[in-house]
């Protein structure tokens, strides 16, 4: 039996359709742009392993804590249990959690870098990916390394490990706390989407903070708000250009400029 | 004696003895027989109370962490503290009044008192949008734990919010990183911190200001990553199964402290702390005397250390010995 591991975002195929302007795309095209459509620029969700791909440089990358693995605390249930999702999210996506964490080098300047696969459980945050984050930034603490973390996450912190997804914010954004007052740079990338728990914690606290083309960033999201206060939310509301707006964000940078951006970042802060 | 009104549906034994105890009390010419039954009714009573709140499931504590009669922070500001000074100011936008900071005193002890506060009144209640802080807040919270950091006073955080608010102002003033921030600089402030969850630990919102050397729980609170509408809105597709959620949330003070999250569950007077104030306020007070001294007699870097490492070791994973 073949498994037919279906991508997230770039869907399979020869050709492939712009969710945002509707343009038959070859797919091909599509890959040579890092996921970006040439006809509007929109950027496709991509995994956590193109990702690294796409900013370290090749053959670089040494993954770290891969062998913390998630466990079912609560032996949550709702419609699925927690432990049968887990296996199928593991089985639909080569990944053993929604973080991948590990050191390289960005042209040729050695970073340690986590990335969220928004495709796992939504990208959300339960104790594996509080752990591992925690540990990277340890890590570059002690190897004095700059901190590079690439968030994408709808769904914040994970609700099926309870309290303990929540605690992961307050644990990593403690690290963090840390490797600041140690003089560590930490670049924080946001892609489409960083909403919640992710949001509100290791994504928000970059020294320099860098967004995604149009992503979908905030706290609450944009169904939850609508509940709320019932009237119609303004033309791109939480969006990348939004938060830039509103002072949130430094810069935005598309995908293909994303590796030189930060090498820069990191050469001004002489790290 | 006041007449009784109802309670949540499940405190309707306790409601039916209060009616019959009430006609009772009000008969001017009662004899002895019924004062006995006076008497009878009382004990039973109490009895019936303590069966019924031994046995809270999940989703009846959360109607006690949300009781409208439910001492809030503003409640123990005046019941446990001498003296309260109230300081407004988040230093950029305005006054969220779903925060109450300023200068207090237990007993000869100054503190700062950082809380959510909810309202009482349906006034009250808009004004700080029952309980939910915007950006606003955790700035005025974290303002004033700066302060209170300067002037070497201790932190007591009272949490008590479904929420951090979800609205367009609230966004485009960064609810987001105000709550990233409050957690990072509490993390290292350099004095003790005491945190107690009176009511609702509604999450980022909760946490917000959750970040201390101890953390304490009423026995009735619920503290959760997602409220058990949200989170049955998302996982089972409709609010309406929320408690199917509060059971599988694992969010009762007995969970947390099983899960080394809460450090203390201080416990509720009979029948909850929304029968009585002074009680539940004393009890509190205790907790916090007790818990503060031991705080202030420990060196600040060794209380740093423990606070990150109190931090650090939540959560719960499989390590494999070789990478996987
Ligand atoms: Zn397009």
């Amino acid at each position: 039996m073949t498994v037919v591991r279906k991508k997230r975002g770039v869907p399979e195929g020869l050709w492939l359709r712009c969710p945002s302007c509707q343009s038959t795309l070859f797919r091909k095209v599509v890959d040579q742009r890092l996921g970006v459509c040439p006809e509007c620029e929109h950027h496709f969700n991509v995994s956590a392993k193109e990702r690294i791909r796409q900013v370290l440089d090749e053959g670089t990358f040494e993954e770290w804590d891969a062998n913390v693995i998630p466990a079912d605390p609560l032996k949550f249930a709702d419609r699925k249990s927690y432990a049968d999702r887990l296996v199928a999210e593991q089985k639909r996506t080569g990944l053993s959690d929604a973080a991948i964490t590990g050191g390289g080098m960005i042209r040729a300047r050695r970073v340690a870098l986590g990335v969220t696969d928004s495709a796992f459980i939504m990208g959300s945050m339960g104790s594996v990916v509080g752990e591992r984050l925690a540990r990277l930034i340890e890590r570059a603490t002690r190897q004095q390394l700059p901190l590079i973390i690439i968030s994408g996450s709808g769904g914040g912190a994970r609700m099926h490990e309870g309290i303990l997804s929540l605690m992961q914010m307050a644990k990593v954004s403690a690290a963090l706390a840390r490797y600041d007052r140690a003089g560590g740079l930490y670049v924080s990338v946001l892609t489409n989407p960083t909403m919640g728990g992710v949001a509100a914690s290791f994504a928000a606290l970059g020294d320099v903070v860098f967004a995604e083309p149009r992503a979908l960033i905030g706290f609450a999201g944009p169904r939850t708000i609508q509940a709320t206060i019932r009237i119609e939310l303004p033309e791109g509301f939480q969006t990348s250009e939004f938060l830039l707006e509103h002072g949130y964000v430094d810069r935005i940078v598309p995908r293909d400029k994303l590796k030189s951006e930060i090498a820069r970042t990191i050469d001004y802060c002489g790290k | 004696m006041e007449a009784p009104t109802p309670g949540l549906a499940f405190e309707q034994p306790i409601y039916e003895i209060e009616v019959r105890l009430h006609e009772l009390v009000r008969q001017t010419d009662a004899g002895p027989e019924t004062q006995h039954e006076i008497r009878r009714l009382r004990r039973e009573l109490a009895e019936v109370t303590r069966q019924v709140y031994e046995q809270l499931d999940p989703w009846q504590i959360v109607q006690v962490a949300r009781h409208k009669d439910r001492p809030y922070t503003a409640d123990y500001l005046s019941l446990v503290f001498e003296e309260f000074v109230e300081l407004h100011g988040d230093r950029h936008f305005g006054d969220d009044r779903a925060v109450l900071a300023g200068f207090a005193k237990l007993d000869e002890l100054q503190v700062m008192v950082i809380g959510h506060q909810k309202g009482r009144t349906y006034k009250e209640r808009t004004a700080c949008y029952f309980g939910c802080a915007h950006p606003e807040g955790y700035r005025k919270a974290m303002a004033k734990m700066r302060l209170a950091a300067k002037f070497h006073l201790p932190v007591i955080t009272f949490i008590d919010t479904p929420g951090a608010y979800p609205g367009i102002g609230a966004e485009e003033r960064g609810q987001a990183w105000v709550i990233a921030e409050s957690m990072y600089e509490m993390s290292r402030l350099r004095t003790p911190i005491l945190c107690v969850v009176i009511g609702e630990g509604g999450s980022g919102g909760a946490l917000g200001i959750g970040v201390g050397d101890r953390i304490a729980m009423l026995q009735n609170a619920y503290y959760s990553v997602i409220s058990p509408e949200g989170c049955a809105g998302i996982l089972w597709k409709g609010h309406q199964h929320a408690e199917k959620a509060a059971h599988a949330l694992r969010f009762t003070s007995r969970h947390l402290q099983q899960f080394g999250i809460v450090d203390q569950v201080i416990p509720e007077p009979l029948g909850g702390a929304h029968r009585d104030h002074h009680q539940m306020a004393a009890r509190v007070k205790m907790y916090l005397n007790k818990t503060l001294r031991e705080l202030l007699q420990t060196p600040l870097d060794q209380l740093l250390e423990a606070r990150y490492e109190k931090f650090r070791q939540m959560g719960v994973f499989l390590e494999s010995e070789s990478p996987a």
